[in-house]
């Protein structure tokens, strides 16, 4: 589904990802962890076309398309999701209304007709109750005044609605206790199929607990230094990243 | 890679929609400005002649006034002798159906889209359509009729309902009120009336359109609304006009009065050709719209503002009687080299009269806006209350937004607040739109309509969706 060969990529001159090669296939869950400023971030903006970086070069192929090409939007119309670390704000905006443009501006872009509104108020409802996400929250601003929580909720609730063929979940266990964890990793779950993929950043073992990843790779300095299942991800919560940073560095 | 200017200034350009030109054959007097001119048109309009005295009176208090030069705003000055200051459809008889009316005007509206017959099958519109100042279609008359509701063009009232005209044209602005108003009242040519009678509430919103519709010529209309004891009415007025390469001068003046428990809701959407991109061209409208408010009344003015080269208009409320209130909304867009300076005046002088401004600034482009607004609270107005938010948007770096908020106060009881806030369309925030598969031009388009929500939502239903979509034409262009 998605491929990644040899990715460089920086921000203003500053290169920060230096070759990353990374395959995920259908119906796969990675991990990718990775001490701060290692380029988990920049990853996933690039993937999903933020214009501040720049890509100096490798590619990223997308069910055999090249991504490079295409803007994020388009890149969305393919099904690439990406949940972020710190959604922003959009006031008067209610979220039925910014979900409603999302899903009929995809469909647009691939030639078709608007979702019929009892349509999408059946889908809302029950990707609220999988949610446990209350009515009076689809009337509220985009974000606008939302716990970090709601807005990782928000994050997935928007997933669910436009059932995206890649996720990357960038740090959705930041700022979640540990009962909406729960909830949004179960949501993730039931997401998951045989023709979807996940990608879940993550500092801590924690969240990969709930969503239990079939590779987890490590990111440091720009590169992946380790690849492994999910059993790397216990060793790094005992061990820490310091031992990958030195054989980094040998290497 | 394309920056937040790059990508800001595509979406910006756009080109103006509705600029195309009906051919409709004019009956035009020369141009140039005198009392001899002012005869003509009273005549050409059989008018009393206290009309005509009336009109030659203003013109005279307009001889011995200047141009107003403190708005922020600069433009060379209007050649007024330039202008020719009537200009009506010849063919002018009676018209019964819509089948009469010439087929160019029908396809003019069919382009804007306020097609007539979907008006009033679809929304229970009466429609006085003035198109270059002679009102060519009066619809839903008699039901109006039926209720004592007077809802004609200006003409008519001088000719029909003179009392009414000569009791109320005049007292709210004066002839000599200002510059512009001195000359409105001197040459206007037409424009809406209407009389809602004690205790009726007008069943329907009452709708005129207004267009700029031949080479070289003003526009000067003249609306009067009176809103009798205990009544109520919802006007809306909506404006489009064709492009244009010289500057045309648009003077009206609006005058609404709200008798005792009256309340009248007076919605506008502007959208005069604004120039092109290098600012050249497009509309000055210089307006004067101001209410009184007897006891308990209220007038609630709503407008949005997206077109015009050079605008000044501040929609104001004379809060009179006690527990009055006055309210206005307002988002005002400029693009390109667009300049607006507008607000609004809210003047306090019965006890417990209350005042609500909003007011949505958003500027792209090379424009300037700017808001300017008056609360006044004079000695006898006990307990007066006035909340203003005057909030701006910025879209890329080349344009300016400005905020001069005047607050007088007399009376120690008062409590004004006034908040007011800037922004800027974030990247971030285009980003995360894009992300969720919404291209560029619609991310604008729904932040900015977030972000005027609070105006849009005190429109009825279907001039909201207008001015949607006006906010959208006037911030987009044609990406992808």
């Amino acid at each position: 589904m998605l491929k990644i060969n040899n990715l460089q990529a920086g921000i203003e001159g500053k290169e920060i990802l230096k070759g990353i090669d990374l395959e995920v296939k259908a119906g796969e869950v990675h991990a990718i962890m990775g001490p701060n400023g290692s380029g988990k971030s920049t990853l996933s903006s690039v993937i999903a076309g933020r214009e501040d970086y720049e890509v100096s070069g490798g590619s990223i192929d997308f069910e055999g398309e090249d991504l490079l090409d295409l803007g994020a939007d388009e890149r969305a119309h393919k099904g690439i999701f990406l949940s972020f670390q710190y959604p922003v704000e959009i006031p008067g905006v209610t979220v039925t209304n910014f979900i409603k443009t999302a899903i009929n501006e995809s469909r647009k872009a691939r030639g078709e007709e608007p979702m019929p509104a009892n349509v999408m108020l059946k889908k809302m409802r029950e990707k609220m109750a999988l949610l446990e996400i209350d009515n009076a929250f689809l009337s509220r601003s985009l974000n606008e005044g939302f716990s970090g929580g709601e807005k990782k909720r928000n994050e997935i609730f928007q997933m669910a609605m436009l059932e995206p063929k890649l996720a990357i979940l960038d740090e959705t266990d930041s700022g979640l206790d540990i009962d909406a964890l729960r909830i949004v990793a179960n949501g993730v779950n039931k997401l998951k199929s045989k023709d979807n993929a996940v990608i879940v950043i993550t500092h801590y073992q924690r969240l990969l607990d709930y969503i239990v990843p079939d590779y987890v790779h490590v990111l440091h300095k720009g590169k992946i230094v380790k690849s492994g299942d999910k059993s790397l991800a216990h060793e790094l919560e005992a061990k820490g990243y310091d031992w990958l940073k030195e054989g980094a560095v040998e290497a | 890679m394309k920056t937040e200017e790059s990508y800001l200034e595509e979406v910006t350009a756009s080109e103006y929609k509705y600029g195309f030109y009906t051919n409709i054959e004019a009956d035009k007097v020369p141009p140039g400005l005198s009392e001899e001119v002012i005869r003509i048109i009273s005549a050409k309009k059989q008018e009393p002649e206290w009309m005509t005295e009336w009109r030659l009176d203003a013109y005279r208090k307009f001889l011995k006034m200047t141009e107003p030069k403190w708005p922020n705003v600069t433009y060379p000055e209007p050649d007024l002798q330039a202008i020719s200051y009537y200009s009506a459809p010849k063919k002018k008889k009676e018209l019964d159906s819509l089948d009469e009316v010439d087929p160019e005007l029908l396809k003019t509206f069919e382009k804007l889209g306020i097609s007539l017959e979907e008006q009033k099958r679809l929304s229970g519109v009466a429609m006085d359509v003035v198109v270059d100042s002679v009102s060519v279609k009066t619809t839903f008359k008699e039901k109006l009729a039926e209720l004592g509701i007077i809802f004609c063009s200006m003409s008519d009232a001088i000719q029909e309902h003179p009392e009414l005209v000569q009791k109320y044209l005049g007292t709210v602005v004066p002839k000599s009120d200002n510059y512009y108003a001195a000359l409105n009242s001197a040459v206007f040519t037409d424009g809406s009336f209407c009389y809602i009678p004690k205790g009726v509430r007008c069943p329907m919103e009452l709708s005129t359109y207004f267009r700029i519709n031949e080479a070289g010529t003003g526009q000067f209309e003249r609306t009067l609304v009176i809103a009798d004891e205990s009544s109520y009415v919802s006007y809306l007025e909506g404006c489009t006009a064709p492009m244009r390469d010289e500057n045309q001068l648009h003077a009206a003046v609006v005058e609404l009065v709200a008798l005792d428990n009256a309340e009248i809701k007076y919605s506008t959407v502007q959208n005069w050709y604004p120039g092109n991109k290098e600012g050249k061209g497009g509309i000055y409208n210089f307006v004067t719209k101001r209410g009184m408010c007897e006891r308990n009344a209220k007038i609630s003015w709503t407008q949005v503002e997206t077109g015009s080269a050079v605008t000044w208009k501040y929609p104001s409320c004379i809060l009179k009687g006690e527990n009055s209130v006055g309210e206005f909304y307002s988002v005002a867009v400029t693009n390109n080299y667009q300049q607006a300076d507008t607000g609004t005046k809210m003047i306090h002088l019965g006890k417990n009269t209350k005042s609500t401004i909003i007011s949505k600034g958003i500027c792209a482009g090379h424009s300037n806006g700017s808001y300017r607004g008056l609360v006044r609270i004079g000695s006898r107005a006990e307990n007066a209350r006035n909340f203003s938010q005057c909030d701006s948007l910025l879209m890329g770096n080349g344009c300016g937004s400005h905020t001069f908020p005047y607050i007088e106060t007399q009376n120690k009881t008062a409590k004004v607040e006034h908040e007011a806030t800037t922004s800027k369309i974030g990247e971030d925030q285009i980003f995360y739109c894009n992300q969720r598969g919404i291209g560029e031009e619609e991310a604008i388009a729904l932040i900015v309509n977030g972000y005027c929500k609070d105006v849009l939502n005190q429109l009825p239903m279907e001039f909201a969706v207008e001015a949607q979509k006006l906010l959208a034409i006037s911030l987009e262009g044609s990406v992808g």
